[in-house]
């Protein structure tokens, strides 16, 4: 079973979800590991990894989204296609999933806040499906946007940021072979608080670029308006690679609590690109890192 | 029971059980008695939880001097020197928690926080402030400081503020509680402000600003 089976399981998956959202609620995907992509560390349970969220459509607080998100309706969903590409247009998720071979991935995610996980992500990588739609030599950037509906996102009616979220990655960062979009974890549909049906994993970048619930995929020239960025721009840069020598202005990043682990074993040191660097340095090499943060 | 015997045998003992809770909460989520947990981010959990509660006695503390004359309850001051006593040892959870289970007793990192991030700094401000109050919070003190006792427990004043700061600056977006705090802050020490202006130094009616133990 690959991307093609999601559409129809899916519904399976997000009609049970109403009720508390227990891993066994949400329909399975079979997804092959890729050993190249498996961070060999203990995982991040499935409890904490679906209880503690930064979903701000959802509310701030850390268990807001997992009360909150079981509404959203993540069927029908469509994307958006646009911008410096040959192909555009509006496509609903079944098109946009139906090409992909699934596979699962272990890989770190690192929070701003100094907080980190080890999650099996199910998904595709991101390169296969923009090279879909033939971007032109224009398309320098891309620019991903959350969907926008405060009827169903609660959070939206507040004005923490300014919606719809918005995130961006340069070409290169897009097409890198790291860079997955994620249609579920633990083997099973992405629970609504995770970013369903469709969001952007960027391993060696701080967890906020990983864009969540995405409705729209545009290829821009210029570098694309980004919502922490927005929000706070000396706070968050618009790479927002994860690096322990780069402080945030109001806290270290040079180390991380793991999420689950023990309360007297929890912190420990943070790895430049979130331990990544030799796969994704060199996007990087000419760059300085403390300007470009 | 006089009201001697009555602050001395009920409320104390109340209040000492009430402002225990949560810590002993805490150390229930810490080794999982009675099912509790900390959650999935525990030493956040930890830190939170220590200083809010540090905050909500601090607030406790400085209500009791407005609550005691507004509702005309002299005796209300009794219960003033345990509460702030507990705020400092809130405090102290909160810093230890930060050095040895967050920060991991890393001397370096702990020296860059406090010299380079503002939040840091006006936390241990606080913290050295809260010290000499503490130190001189025995009756005996009280008696050997005289009328600076008074002045130096008026620390608790900027110690609050500083409080508050620190909390609405490490708060990422949604500064909503910090906020409401520096409400609560600001109500309790403009009502001072105003109770001066009147020419009733606020202190006077019943002496210095920590509870006699008699009276």
């Amino acid at each position: 079973m690959g991307a093609a089976a999601l559409g129809a399981v899916g519904v399976a998956g997000t009609a049970a979800g109403k009720a508390m959202p227990e891993a066994t609620a949400l329909a399975k995907l079979r997804a092959p590991r890729n050993a190249r992509f498996v961070a060999d560390e203990t995982q991040t349970s499935f409890e904490d990894i679906t209880s503690y969220n930064n979903f701000y459509e959802f509310g701030t607080g850390k268990a807001d989204p997992q009360r909150n998100a079981q509404a959203l309706r993540t069927r029908p969903w469509s994307v958006t296609i646009g911008g410096e590409a040959g192909v555009t247009g509006r496509y609903t998720l079944e098109d946009i999933l139906k090409p992909h071979a699934l596979e699962e991935r272990v890989y770190r995610m690192r929070c701003v806040e100094r907080w980190s996980m080890v999650i099996p992500w199910v998904g595709f990588p991101l390169a296969d499906l923009l090279r879909r739609f033939q971007p032109t030599s224009k398309a320098k950037y891309v620019a991903f946007t959350t969907l926008h509906d405060p009827r169903q996102m609660p959070g939206q009616r507040a004005g923490w940021l300014e919606w719809p979220y918005v995130e961006g990655l340069r070409i290169d960062e897009a097409m890198h072979p790291l860079t997955l979009l994620a249609v579920g974890l633990y083997g099973r549909v992405l629970p609504n608080q995770n970013g369903a049906p469709l969001r952007l994993v960027v391993p060696w970048k701080y967890g906020f670029k990983g864009i969540k619930s995405i409705v729209a995929i545009h290829f821009t020239e210029r570098q694309p308006p980004t919502s922490w960025n927005l929000a706070a721009p000396d706070e968050y840069g618009f790479y927002a690679n994860v690096n322990p020598a780069v402080d945030h202005p109001r806290w270290s990043q040079a180390s991380e609590r793991r999420i689950g682990a023990s309360l007297f074993s929890a912190t420990r040191p943070t790895l430049p690109f979130n331990g990544y660097a030799a796969d994704v340095a060199g996007l990087y090499r000419s760059m300085d890192l403390r300007r470009w943060f | 029971m006089t009201v001697t015997q009555r602050y001395r045998w009920l409320w104390k003992p109340l209040v000492f059980v009430a402002a225990l809770t949560p810590a002993l909460l805490m150390l229930a989520g810490a080794f999982g008695i009675a099912g509790r947990r900390l959650g999935a981010d525990p030493v956040e959990a930890l830190l939170l939880t220590c200083g809010k509660t540090a905050l909500n006695l601090l607030c406790l503390t400085l209500t009791v001097t407005p609550l005691s004359k507004l509702a005309r309850l002299p005796q209300l001051l009794r219960l003033r020197r345990m509460l702030g006593l507990f705020a400092f040892f809130y405090v102290l959870l909160h810093f230890t928690v930060y050095l040895v289970l967050d920060r991991g007793l890393d001397g370096a990192m702990i020296v860059a926080d406090v010299a380079k991030r503002p939040y840091i700094t006006l936390g241990f401000v606080a913290l050295l402030l809260l010290l000499p109050l503490a130190a001189t919070s025995t009756q005996r003190m009280m008696r050997r400081l005289g009328r600076r006792w008074q002045s130096l427990h008026r620390l608790v004043y900027p110690i609050a503020i500083l409080a508050v700061w620190h909390y609405y600056w490490q708060v990422k977006r949604d500064v909503t509680e910090p906020l409401i705090y520096a409400g609560i802050v600001a109500l309790l020490l403009g009502w001072r402000l105003w109770h001066r202006r009147r020419r009733t130094p606020v202190t006077s009616t019943y002496g210095s600003a920590t509870a006699p133990e008699r009276t």
